[in-house]
């Protein structure tokens, strides 16, 4: 059974005007949270009372609420979508907290993921990853082979899955100590690469989207396997190793 | 005004290739000399996009989300139907359509429909090869589902994440287009207006969220797939941004507004918890499949359960009430939305709902039936003919995690209940709509050049949409039907050039939308958005939610317009309009809801009758059903803007005639 | 495309961090089954592995690859720590790296550059005295012709089989016989008396006799007495023990993440090979450091 109860928290929220200004850690107390909330729920409330203090709110990006848009992000208490595994910013709730806890609420800190306002970043870097490569380069036309012609076996459709699971969210980035972004661009290359109808551009593919993500400025992997553990949607190291290898035989051939 | 809905003439499965065959094209050389702006990335949007991109048209598409992969159609989770009879158990075209028909409760439009079943294979044929990964078994071929409504099994899906799959299958075509120069994408915007030029549609008025900047952008057609309106109720399923800004801003530009009544309230959502709630979380209608929907025959249990003195799994078999079993034993619990959804209000109004908040509102869907089948199948799969009640439990449960397994995961980390052990508690909650902009057939609104598509029409659901049906509508919209009759419609603009910005109607409309932000920013209020969206949302959903009669409907038509007048009175909006600010984007959002809200009310008020989700307690059977009034009421409810009083607005009919379904009771016993 | 690809991309500088750093760990079973012998052998074979090692053709190919994978190994790696510090220009205020990660993953760059510091004086005291120290002495032994004098260790083949050392070096030996032969010479009423010079010292280990142009004679560098005397100083003895020790501790961490995390890079995994991987990763990283700070603990304080 859920307990209901109701806590009081210290907030250190970062404020920074826009991507221009400087930023810094704000101190904020918010009473009476209740432990079914989620964290943005919190965050509402905190609002509120900004609101009705006349102040400005606190802006964060946020959108379906239910852990699959990839639009919530937040670096809370030093780890990405916060202390609990398996879920995004959205999916945590206050039950995670005691009583008079202190939460250190973060950006997204990376080159390639300016701040636009507060706790708002701008991940269209991600976009223009996609841009590079990752598609299958088909018409929309709809008169393409019937749907059941290339069997796939389902491990590899499963696997394919599990990849084309990710949500975009940066979570990956954000908790990389090198602010990598390939376990991101792993799991786009690795679901084409499982996939019968992304083989066939499989080498340009691969090889254009590291070009971008290199472009963009984001960091090394070093296998550190942070990206793994904090990711939503538990998209596995496995990924960044196809990924790997898809690069080594592009590279060659 | 005369609605003229277009349907060409021949037998229902002619109508759209002879149509096609019909239609004007414009040449390749002539495509680059021409602009079309898509609001919203979902399916259809994005299909619309990438498709006309691919065309080779001048596109801009625009989200207000930070990139267009997160539109809300990502967060659809049980599937996609499509005709294939793939499961040879007797599906087709016209079964798909009939059942479509049906499921709307003969509100839908019959040409619309079999176009959409007729091209529900090349969808899945069309993701296939974009590389979406669905379901499979292990021979390799495609796996299919039941939903509700239906008796085969054509529901392609992948995971819980179908929405997601299909999306981002959409956004990978898209994306490809934004590569290649040919779609221009616009993040982080948001159409405030839109704009006509003689009439026709030729541009929008669109607010960078980012930067504040007020843009100019001209087109020679416009599509709106903005998506749906739940979020007029505020607590639903919707995403939080999702709005009706778009479709409304071109209703007041003359686009008729249909059907708005029509809201489908999904059965399986986790119930309210508290006041600090911002949306409502969906369980997957697949969960349907496996679980069974209960609460307690008697009322005492029900009491103690709420009280917390007693756990479901302690009430015995023969105590439970499987009402959907009970009352429709044919479909069982996998009877449509609308019909599951009044079923487990009927229930808890008669007070023998388990859930312990303020309004008592939940019931159980319990698991531990096809827990205990499917670890009998499982160990017999195994070669285990004796297998002990541990074995069987624990056999069944690892089914289920693999078949639900991200569903599970969220309702526990929701309410820190294990779904396994215990059954679910879940009741409905506002998840999609039904109604939307009027449309004819080429998806055209009555604003020439200014196409609907998706949710954000009203075309093909009718009072009720089947599971696993939008995300079909969307990709067919923005895939296999925008390109030929936005075309069709373009043909006539090849030599009509550019479309300068510095137009009078441009610069009308450009002041329209800047005064609306200085008026909200100079308001002297004191209460926020929130306060007056969660107004509206508690007036819609006590008044025009799932029970609806005429006396409340004619208290939300009056209060909602007194709220509307609190709203611009009393509401405070902090910050500037020139900087990223939440706060105005949910005002100028809420301010359209209100209006919105009062004429759903008004449409719910004229239609006397009961159909899909539009129940009007007045007209009921003795069983407690819905009773359509087909002599009066088969026509589809158009409203045209005529100013700032809404309860001004003029109601338009679209008579359905139905030719080749023959329209029956809908009966799911 | 490729060409660049494979020598600037990102993935590309993790392929060459992973095959110097998967080299460097055989180099590393090398040089460990080659230090063992100052354990498990004598003061002669470890000497003559020795000469072996510097000299050997196939060797030496070896041993340029190992410099040059240390050298890559090194510049990659600060390269791209650097790299990588720039994609977060701005830190977090409150981390909780443990929550996700080893630390050993976390810090390869210091530990690596700890390696590196370790590496330089390792040669420094070691590899550099062995190669260009011209007092390097040379192993002897007591004569077996005259019982009581001691010799040095001629290498098989070399012509004269031992030259008589009491104690003397290679340089103060033909010296001395040159020396002998230049007095002769200017006895003989020659002029250029360099011209009466026998023998010549080659390299530190070697007398090349000048009339025939050959090598005549080859010693062997004594560099187990370098090793045991390094080790058994009195003042510093314990404390370069004890640093030895201390850097293998930090190479162990090196090779846990880093053995591992180089088959991830090159691509190398699969439900089956992966868990082998990391335990043989896992097993290699604990035993070989631990093995090479055996031999200093063991000379300190058990070798006699």
């Amino acid at each position: 059974m859920a307990s209901k109860k109701n806590i009081n928290i210290n907030l250190k929220i970062w404020r920074q005007k826009n991507g221009k200004a400087k930023g810094q850690l704000v101190d904020y107390k918010l009473d009476n949270v209740s432990t079914d909330s989620s964290f943005l729920e919190m965050l509402d409330q905190l609002n509120e009372q900004l609101v009705s203090q006349k102040q400005e709110p606190i802006a964060f990006d946020h959108d379906c609420r239910e852990g699959i848009c990839g639009m919530c992000s937040l670096y809370i208490n030093g780890r990405a979508h916060g202390p609990d595994t398996g879920i995004t910013t959205c999916q945590l709730h206050m039950r995670m907290f005691k009583d008079g806890d202190t939460i250190y609420v973060e950006p997204w800190r990376s080159r390639a993921f300016p701040i636009i306002k507060d706790l708002v970043v701008d991940r269209s870097s991600f976009d223009r990853i996609q841009q590079a490569g990752g598609f299958v380069s088909v018409n929309t036309s709809g008169r393409t082979i019937d749907a059941n012609a290339i069997p796939v076996p389902k491990d590899d459709a499963d696997k394919a899955f599990e990849a084309a699971a990710c949500i975009g969210c940066g979570a990956c980035v954000a908790t990389c100590k090198n602010g990598s972004a390939m376990l991101f661009v792993g799991a786009k290359v690795s679901q084409y690469a499982l996939l019968p109808q992304g083989k066939v551009e499989a080498t340009q593919r691969v090889l254009n989207m590291v070009r971008q993500m290199d472009e963009e400025g984001f960091g090394n992997c070093t296998n550190t396997g942070a990206c793994e553990i904090e990711c939503p949607k538990g998209i596995s190291l496995e990924n960044i190793a196809r990924m790997n290898r898809e690069y080594l035989k592009a590279s060659i051939k | 005004m005369k609605l003229d809905s277009k349907i060409p003439e021949g037998h229902i499965s002619e109508k759209w290739t002879n149509h096609k065959n019909n239609l004007k094209l414009v040449a390749p050389n002539n495509r680059p000399k021409i602009d079309i702006i898509v609001v919203g990335t979902g399916l259809a949007g994005a299909a619309a996009a990438a498709s006309l991109g691919e065309m080779g048209y001048n596109v801009k598409a625009f989200c207000f989300q930070d990139s267009p992969r997160r539109a809300h159609s990502i967060a659809a989770q049980g599937g996609i139907n499509a005709a294939k009879n793939y499961q040879n158990d007797g599906d087709s075209t016209y079964r798909l359509f009939y059942d479509t028909i049906k499921g709307g409760d003969y509100r839908a439009r019959e040409a619309n429909v079999h176009r959409l079943a007729e091209v529900s294979g090349n969808i899945i044929d069309q993701c296939v090869a974009q590389g979406v990964p669905f379901a499979r078994e292990y021979g390799g071929m495609l796996d299919n589902r039941s939903f509700g409504g239906t008796q085969v099994q054509r529901t392609f899906y992948a995971a819980g994440q179908t929405g997601q799959q299909l999306l981002l299958g959409a956004y990978s075509a898209l994306s490809r287009q934004i590569g290649l120069g040919r779609v221009q994408m616009f993040n982080r915007h948001e159409m405030l207006d839109l704009v006509k030029v003689d009439g026709k549609a030729r541009g929008i008025i669109a607010r960078n969220l980012v930067t504040g900047e007020i843009e100019r952008h001209s087109a020679h057609a416009v599509i709106i797939a903005s998506g749906g309106y739940g979020n007029v109720y505020f607590l639903s399923t919707n995403a939080m941004g999702s709005n009706v800004t778009a479709a409304w801003k071109i209703h007041r530009q003359g686009a008729l507004f249909a059907n708005p009544c029509f809201v489908q309230i999904h059965p399986t959502c986790i119930p309210v918890h508290g006041t600090n709630q911002s949306k409502l979380t969906l369980m997957s209608e697949s969960l349907r499949n496996s679980g069974r929907i209960w609460v307690p025959k008697k009322k005492e249990d029900a009491e103690a359960i709420r009280a917390g003195k007693l756990k479901p799994t302690q009430i015995a078999e023969e105590d439970r009430d499987y009402f959907l079993e009970r009352r429709y034993p044919a479909f069982g619990n996998l009877v449509p939305r609308d019909v599951a959804s009044r079923a487990a209000k009927e229930r808890c109004d008669a007070g023998f709902g388990i859930e312990a908040n303020d309004t008592n509102e939940g019931v159980y869907l319990d698991f531990s039936t096809e827990i205990q089948n499917k670890g009998k199948q499982a160990a017999y799969a195994a070669g285990n003919h004796n297998p002990s009640a541990e074995e069987i439990t624990r056999l069944g449960k690892k089914w289920l995690e693999e078949k639900y397994g991200n569903l599970f995961t969220m309702y526990q980390k929701i309410t820190d209940e294990n779904p396994y052990e215990t059954p679910m508690k879940i009741y409905p909650a506002v998840h999609y709509t039904m109604g939307g902009v009027w449309v004819d057939y080429n998806l055209q609104s009555t604003i020439p050049g200014c196409f609907v598509a998706g949710e954000a029409n009203f075309s093909d659901h009718g009072a009720n949409r089947l599971g696993a049906s939008a995300l079909m509508q969307g990709l067919a919209d923005g895939y296999f039907v925008l390109p030929y009759t936005v075309s069709n419609y373009l043909a006539d603009d090849i030599r009509t050039g550019k479309i300068s910005t510095s137009s009078p109607e441009f610069d009308e409309a450009e002041k329209r939308v800047k005064d609306q932000i200085n008026n909200f920013l100079s308001n002297n209020g004191s209460k926020s958005v929130d306060h007056f969206h969660k107004r509206l949302g508690l007036i819609m959903w006590n008044k025009v939610g799932m029970g609806r009669n005429a006396e409340g409907l004619k208290e939300a038509v009056s209060e909602i317009a007194a709220l509307r007048e609190e709203f611009y009175k009393e509401v405070y909006v902090p910050g500037s309009a020139d900087e990223l600010n939440p706060e105005l984007e949910k005002a100028l959002r809420v301010a359209d809801f209100i209006e919105l809200g009062q004429l759903m009310a008004m449409d719910a008020l004229q239609r006397n009758e009961s159909c899909g989700g539009h129940f009007r307690e007045e007209y009921q059977d003795a069983e407690g059903e819905t009773l359509r009034d087909d002599a009066n009421f088969s026509f589809v409810g158009a409203w045209e803007y005529k100013g700032d009083d809404i309860s001004k607005e003029e109601l338009h009919k679209e008579e359905l005639k139905y030719e080749f379904i023959k329209i029956a009771a809908r009966n799911y016993k | 495309m490729a060409k660049s690809a494979l020598l600037k991309s990102s993935i590309a500088k993790k392929y060459w961090m992973a095959l110097t750093g998967l080299f460097l760990c055989l180099f590393l079973t090398g040089h460990l089954l080659g230090n063992l012998q100052l354990i498990f052998s004598d003061a002669k074979h470890f000497n003559e592995y020795a000469l072996f090692m510097t000299s050997n053709p196939a060797v030496k190919i070896l041993s340029y690859l190992t410099y040059i994978s240390i050298l890559f190994h090194a510049i990659d790696g600060l390269m791209l720590a650097a790299q990588n510090k720039a994609a977060r220009p701005v830190g977090y205020a409150k981390t909780n790296p443990s929550a996700n990660s080893s630390f050993a993953s976390r810090n390869m760059a210091v530990l690596g550059t700890v390696i590196l510091i370790f590496i330089v004086t390792h040669m420094v005291n070691f590899w550099a005295k062995m190669h260009f120290d011209k007092n390097m002495p040379l192993a002897q032994q007591e004569s077996m012709q005259m019982p009581g004098q001691m010799e040095f260790i001629g290498v098989p083949g070399s012509r004269v089989p031992s030259i008589p050392a009491q104690g003397k070096s290679l340089h103060e030996i033909v010296d001395e016989v040159n020396k002998q032969a230049m007095a002769q010479a200017q006895a003989m009423g020659e002029k250029n008396l360099e011209k009466a010079k026998k023998f010549e010292v080659e390299g530190s280990d070697a007398i090349k006799d000048l009339k025939k142009g050959e090598i005549i004679f080859k010693g062997y560098k004594d560099l187990y007495k370098i090793t045991i005397d390094f080790f058994k100083q009195p003042k510093y003895g314990l404390l370069f023990t004890l640093l030895y020790a201390a850097s293998m501790i930090v190479l162990a961490f090196h090779l846990l993440h880093g053995f591992q995390s180089a088959f991830q890079s090159l691509g190398v995994t699969s439900r089956k090979i992966t868990p082998a991987i990391k335990f043989f990763g896992t097993a290699f990283a604990i035993v070989v450091p631990a093995l090479f700070a055996a031999i200093p603990v063991y000379i300190h304080f058990f070798l006699k």
